[in-house]
């Protein structure tokens, strides 16, 4: 058999860190980074007498995301103590929801392409847990020491778990995505990879195509980006197919993903799998929600990618223009700034995902500090429109802007792209242009209409910033009439 | 004067009578003279000692003083203090200084009480005799040859022999209240909800609660009016209102409902102890109470389902003591599990050691369901039933322990025996309720023996005003050391 003769089942454990100000159950800092050791404090770094408080807003945005994610959520969930002995664990213990988490059974519809084809489908979520995150190992390797990094100590996470509904690493990768989208749409979460702030253990097995039963799994343990999501279950595919047509037995067990070689590892095995002695959390009250608290806070979740993108179709928007644009938070975010200062949301789409998206790809623009502003851009695509500049040149404005922000209107006036309409000026390079291209003129008379191009041409060149194409057009066309 | 109330000394120091520092002074006296048979305190800080009394005797001074301005406390070695040396009597914190302070001792510090330091305990205040200390093994101020009681044997035994005016103590299955009856002193653990945690050494995070211990209810009342309330850093605080708990003080017995449950007066209960309770109980009788007869069927499982609940939580607790930040660390080179092996094994005392082992044992997969699962069942059940006496009574009456104070060297190597030993205690925890221990009478060897007032949830204020209509008509015997 070969890997094509296999299907393969997926499941994801996706961890999201939550965008609260604090910790989960303490008053530090929760923010990315710092200088190490300073954002903890005697209750997340586990002093003995220490004891855990809820940030009530990690809750709030927990919930948010289930909404966000399709889920129902539980009135009542309970904190459990999951027990393990790891340096970067400083209570031994990780606060998290075993038996009664926070958000139960929900639904994420993905779209993607496969062969050129267009595929949708919905992936079930099982639940999705509240958590504290733990901290960070330093390897010294030269001095040949281990140093511990408590500030992630308590930094809240979701964890998102999946049912194993996906089959091949597209529909994986492409379900991060889309989850990573609407958490950053519901305002939960930044979702930055590159900062570890969402994360995914992998579950796979494979089974015969036409079997019914799922075969044993492995565990991928703390992927961290898409594409390592996409390369371990390619590798995990063609390693258990090879197992499998040996006639051996794939074992149930932990790996890890080598990003540099493109390899899972074998970190454990089930028979030394961690016995993590759950029980309930004495220290923390269960959590009860009422009815209204559930729907202050359903109220309060923000625009989600798929009413904007209906909003955006309703303007007029290609639905293909007003997916791109969605895809993007913080690009969708900006366009709705401009739509403020400048009602064509045609014409801002052209432009935002023209040129704008040209300079993101070309990696000059970083939309997160951009140096220009919504309001500029609107009045450079304003100008443009209107004719204040040329399209050309309003690309040029742009460039400048993407480099150092400012004002479109002063920088076509510095550069002397802003046009001026001067109607006797426009009427006196005709003339000059109509009796010096007497040959041209006869041809344009005698029917010869492709020769207007030319004669427009000669009369913008002399023209350059003195009036729009459209009025030398015009004036030129009357002219030509008039002989 | 170091053998007075907190209320006699009140009027001492208001009067200008004493000095608030001649006040802290005698007692630290006093600990250099006596604590070298005792062996009550581990940290004894005599410079901060004399200091907050200084800033104590302003306040007193400017006429601020609240009720335990100036009055010289120990507090038990599981209670953060910030900058002193805290043990838990465990090897594992015998370096760890805490950089804050529990809620509690803010609270002593915000009403000026002074602190002469912290008094050893049961390790990690699992025990009942303060023999498993690794610093200091306590000694009972009535007969130096017997145990104190525990955990809370250090507060207990430094009350008793006058080696602090009150102190603080924590209370997990009776560890207050046995110490206090084995050292004829009046212990109180208010209702699990009523004092902060924060700051004390986690053993079992649903059944600890510091308390105070005392030479009256009405001490245990005004100390208890300090350090009760909600606490921002402990979510399992109340928000409930704190009432002034000496408002019973002086009441009357007249048609409160007293339970009699025959369960703890069953077998094992030394006679001398029972005979004691029993004529306690008589005098309530006669002072207008109404004896009501009651029983408690799951009493029989207290002991099982109580040592399930406090190991399970306590492997869990004491499992970040791994010294590597803070802590005893074992000189090894090797793995991180080498070194956290060898630090537990040489930091822990044998019977934290054997709770921890029980206490993975009952959480463990395939195990769960038959201990963990099967003790928090007996727990609703036992609370149930208290709910059920407490239909029809107002408070019920228990012997502390079922014995007096035992010889050092007694009941150490027999744990089974040790732990039946709390029978009396383990299930005012296990339900959350308030209770008082306030000696009852003294046996033929002259050691004391202690009863306790159990009350209905939040009403610590009857279960004090009980203790102490009790108090005013008994004799109690200081020891003589």
């Amino acid at each position: 058999m070969s890997v094509s003769d296999y299907i393969p089942v997926i499941g994801l454990e996706i961890h999201s860190e939550l965008l609260t100000k604090s910790k989960v159950f303490c008053t530090c800092s929760a923010e990315f980074g710092g200088e190490k050791n300073t954002r903890c404090c005697p209750v997340c770094s586990g002093l003995p007498g220490t004891l855990p408080i809820i940030n009530q807003t990690a809750v709030e945005y927990a919930i948010k995301a289930g909404y966000a994610l399709g889920c129902e959520i539980s009135k009542f969930s309970v904190w459990d103590r999951k027990n393990y002995f790891y340096p970067d664990l400083p209570k031994a213990y990780q606060i998290s929801e075993l038996y009664y988490p926070i958000c139960l059974e929900g639904a994420v519809p993905i779209e993607y392409e496969e062969n050129g084809e267009k595929k949708t489908k919905t992936i079930r979520i099982n639940h999705i847990h509240l958590e504290e995150d733990a901290g960070k190992l330093v390897h010294d390797d030269l001095n040949g020491v281990s140093l511990c990094d408590y500030n992630r100590c308590g930094v809240p996470l979701v964890e998102i778990v999946t049912e194993p509904d996906m089959r091949s690493p597209e529909e994986a990768r492409t379900l991060v995505e889309t989850i990573a989208l609407l958490l950053q749409y519901a305002g939960v979460s930044d979702c930055k990879m590159e900062e570890g702030s969402i994360r995914a253990d992998v579950n796979i097995s494979l089974m015969p195509k036409g079997a019914t039963e799922f075969g044993t799994r492995a565990e991928i343990k703390n992927v961290n980006s898409l594409k390592s999501i996409y390369r371990t279950i390619e590798y995990e595919i063609k390693r258990q197919a090879q197992i499998l047509d040996r006639g051996g037995k794939v074992i149930q067990e932990t790996r890890r993903f080598d990003a540099n070689k493109g390899e899972t590892k074998s970190m454990r095995t089930k028979e030394d799998a961690h016995d993590y002695k759950y029980f309930p959390d004495p220290d923390i009250l269960q959590v009860n929600l009422r009815d209204e608290d559930l729907e202050r806070i359903k109220a309060s979740l923000p625009e989600m990618p798929k009413e904007r993108t209906a909003k955006y179709i309703g303007m007029g928007i290609p639905e293909k223009e007003a997916k791109i644009i969605v895809s993007d938070k913080l690009i969708s975010d900006f366009f709705e700034d401009t739509l403020k200062a400048y009602n064509n949301p045609k014409s801002l789409v052209n432009f935002i995902n023209g040129e704008i998206m040209r300079r993101i790809n070309l990696g000059e623009i970083d939309m997160t500090a951009p140096a220009f502003d919504a309001v500029n851009v609107a009045k450079l695509v304003e100008m443009s429109d209107t004719e204040k500049v040329s399209k050309n040149d309003a690309k040029e404005i742009f460039r400048e802007m993407a480099e150092k922000g400012g004002n479109p209107e002063e920088i076509a006036k510095n550069r002397g792209m802003l046009i001026v309409t001067d109607t006797s000026k426009v009427l006196e390079v005709i003339e000059s242009v109509i009796a010096a291209n007497e040959k041209a003129v006869n041809q344009y008379k005698s029917g010869d209409v492709k020769v207007f191009g030319f004669l427009m041409g000669q009369c913008s060149k002399s023209l350059r910033g003195a009036a729009t194409p459209k009025v030398i057009k015009e004036e030129l066309e009357k002219k030509l009439a008039s002989l | 004067m170091v053998e007075l109330t907190i209320t006699e000394l009140r009027k001492k120091l208001d009067s200008k009578e004493i000095s608030a520092a001649e006040l802290t002074q005698a007692y630290l006296d006093r600990i250099d003279a006596v604590d070298g048979k005792l062996e009550s305190y581990i940290t004894v800080t005599p410079e901060k000692a004399l200091a907050a009394a200084e800033k104590a005797q302003k306040s007193i001074d400017e006429g601020n003083a609240t009720p335990l301005c100036g009055i010289p406390m120990a507090i038990k070695d599981n209670i953060c203090t910030e900058g002193v040396l805290t043990t838990a009597s465990s090897r594992m914190l015998e370096n760890f200084i805490p950089p804050y302070n529990a809620t509690v001792m803010e609270k002593l510090d915000n009403a000026g009480a002074v602190t002469l330091g912290k008094v050893s305990m049961d390790e990690f205040a699992m025990g009942g005799s303060t023999q498993t200390s690794y610093f200091k093994k306590t000694k009972n101020p009535f007969d130096l040859s017997r145990v104190p009681g525990g955990s809370s044997g250090g507060s207990a035994a430094a009350v008793g022999a006058d080696l602090c005016a009150a102190a603080l103590g924590s209370d997990t299955g009776g560890s207050i209240r046995q110490p206090a009856a084995f050292c004829g002193v009046t212990g109180l653990k208010p209702t699990y909800g009523r004092v902060s945690r924060y700051g004390l050494i986690a053993f079992a995070s649903s059944l600890d609660q510091i308390g105070p211990v005392a030479r009256s209810a009405e001490d245990c009342a005004l100390i208890l009016n300090t350090i009760a309330g909600y606490d921002f850093h402990d979510g399992t605080v109340s928000k409930l209102p704190v009432p002034d708990f000496t408002e019973k003080i002086g009441m009357d017995m007249k048609g409160i409902k007293i339970g009699v449950v025959s369960d703890f007066f069953a077998e094992g209960v030394d006679d001398e102890v029972r005979q004691s309770v029993l004529s306690a109980i008589d005098s309530y009788k006669a002072m207008g109470a109404e004896i009501i007869e009651c029983s408690m069927p799951s009493l029989k499982y207290a002991i099982a389902a109580y040592y399930l609940i406090s190991s399970a939580e306590a492997s869990s607790n004491l499992a970040r003591y791994d010294g590597i930040k803070y802590g005893h660390r074992a000189d090894v080179a090797g793995s991180y599990s080498d070194l956290i092996v060898a630090s537990r094994s040489e930091g822990f005392g044998d019977e934290v050691k054997r709770r921890i082992l029980l206490g993975n044992y009952a959480l463990s997969s395939g195990y769960y369901d038959a201990y963990y699962g099967k003790a928090m069942g007996l727990k609703q059940k036992i609370r149930e039933e208290y709910a059920h006496i407490f239909e029809k009574c107002d408070l019920i009456i228990t012997p502390t322990a079922p014995t007096v104070a035992y010889g050092t060297n007694e009941n150490i190597d027999d744990p089974k025996k040790m732990y039946q030993a709390d029978f009396c205690t383990v299930t005012v925890n296990i339900a959350s309720l308030p209770a008082i221990s306030t000696p009852c009478g003294y046996n033929k060897d002259g050691m004391p023996i202690g009863m306790s007032v159990v009350g209905k949830m939040w009403d610590e204020s009857l279960v004090i005003g009980a203790a102490d209509a009790f108090e005013k008509n008994f004799a109690r015997q200081g020891a003589k050391l």
